[in-house]
């Protein structure tokens, strides 16, 4: 999968940089729309699976649930720092500033600081059970600022333009976006694949048991229980 | 979870709430410090600022709700630590007592210590940077409230998770803050709409978006915290 990861990227960068014309009023500049969209695209993907699990995990507590929040948490962050970071770079050419104050930016940099919180939080609990269900509570609670993020472009009328997708994109540049996002996809998938065996590596070194929590904790006693009744 | 009336989870939390009121009565000498922190933290501001009164003046709401988003995270990191000291969450558990109630009454109890505290600071925020107050005492109060409050939902949960935690001195601030800066920024804003008048009518929408994260993290932390809490 590495392999085919490295070809479509291949393609993708080749695509992107060589095969598409240049922008009309941006010129050259607007090619790092190609790595920008994809990423915050990526990020954004990362933090909703993250939200889904920490959920299922409130709901039904398994090491793997928590091992793969914690994975999409970080990957999340990664990759929403790269496209905020890519993101100031093209707004120096064409906004004239790396940084201003726009909704959206404002937004993705406290969304971004939230998460950096989550993940401070999973470092600073030891008991491995604690951590698993107070970093759930955390994520949902953090999940609030995404729908925010998302649709601040629409909200507020600001420098930012309103969320790209193949449509909004002139015909010409589409492949190389769908290229490139699918190449994103893997690459996240990749990452994802393998933060998750180290969390779960890291996990199994923490406790004897990595298939699931004892079963005789008083949560799922109490979900028994209202279940039953 | 078991059912729990509504009756009998409001009176518990009445009886929470008395007990927690009562223990911060009893040890003023917390109360007192944490109000002079908030004033110092005022007073800093003007340092920080320098003595040009129209720049105080205009900031002034920013100021205000800094100093009382910094005095929160003593307050909420204390309304934990109480309990701890001798098991008492443990006992209130065994007692029997809603862990929503306990959320309630931990978070209710805050927001008020955190609306005296803005109380007695408005003030001496008026005296010191010189601004004048606008309108009437009513959208003040509403800010003050709506504000406290925002910053009490989410706090609490918080502080009971950062309480447990290693580094909890740290993770509190880490966690809450950007969490509550559009509760912030709505208050600060409000603030000075009041302080200097509201020729375009936007205090509403202010309230509105106020309003709007004060129901959802009240929620959230009503539907999560017996998870927070649960052993």
């Amino acid at each position: 999968m590495t392999v085919a990861t490295l070809a479509l990227l291949a393609v993708g960068t080749y695509l992107g940089l060589v095969w598409t014309p240049e922008d009309r009023e941006m010129g050259h500049v607007y090619r790092i729309i190609y790595v920008h969209v994809p990423a915050m695209w990526m990020a954004m993907l990362a933090l909703v699976l993250n939200f889904g699990l920490c959920v299922a995990y409130l709901f039904k507590s398994s090491w793997k649930t928590d091992a793969l929040a914690e994975a999409s948490g970080e990957v999340g962050l990664l990759f929403g720092s790269y496209g905020l970071v890519l993101g100031a770079i093209w707004g120096k050419p064409t906004w004239g500033t790396y940084w201003d104050w726009d909704p959206r930016l404002t937004a993705m940099a406290i969304m971004l600081v939230t998460y950096v919180a989550y993940m401070a939080l999973r470092r600073f609990v030891e008991d491995p059970e604690k951590r698993a269900v107070w970093s759930s509570v955390v994520g949902i609670i953090s999940f609030v600022n995404l729908p925010i993020v998302w649709f601040s472009v629409k909200w507020w009328r600001s420098l930012h333009q309103v969320q790209s997708t193949p449509k909004t994109v002139d015909p010409d540049m589409v492949l190389s976006l769908r290229v490139n996002a699918w190449a994103s996809l893997m690459i996240l998938t990749l990452f994802l694949l393998h933060r998750y065996r180290v969390a779960l590596a890291t996990r199994e070194a923490e406790v004897a048991l990595p298939e699931a929590l004892p079963t005789d904790a008083p949560a799922s006693r109490d979900n028994r229980a209202s279940e039953v009744a | 979870m078991k059912r729990v009336r509504p009756i009998s989870l409001l009176k518990t939390v009445g009886v929470l709430l008395a007990k927690d009121l009562l223990i911060e009565w009893r040890t003023r000498a917390r109360l007192n410090a944490l109000i002079f922190f908030a004033l110092a933290t005022l007073l800093l501001f003007s340092f920080a600022v320098g003595p040009d009164s129209k720049v105080l003046a205009r900031n002034a709401g920013g100021y205000l709700w800094l100093a009382l988003l910094f005095a929160s995270v003593l307050a909420l990191g204390e309304s934990f630590r109480v309990e701890q000291e001798n098991l008492t969450l443990d006992g209130l558990r065994l007692a029997p007592a809603d862990a929503r109630a306990i959320f309630l009454s931990k978070a209710v109890g805050n927001a008020l210590l955190l609306i005296a505290l803005g109380a007695l600071l408005i003030p001496v925020m008026v005296a010191l940077y010189g601004v004048q107050v606008a309108m009437g005492v009513g959208p003040f109060a509403t800010t003050l409230v709506l504000g406290c409050m925002a910053i009490s939902a989410p706090g609490t949960v918080y502080s009971a998770i950062a309480s447990n935690a290693r580094a909890r001195d740290v993770l509190l601030p880490l966690l809450l803050f950007p969490l509550i800066i559009p509760a912030l920024l709505a208050a600060a804003k409000a603030t000075s709409l009041v302080l200097q008048g509201d020729p375009m009518n936007q205090l509403g929408s202010w309230f509105g978006l106020l309003f709007g994260f004060n129901l959802i993290y009240w929620g959230l932390g009503f539907l999560l915290f017996p998870r927070v809490i649960e052993d």
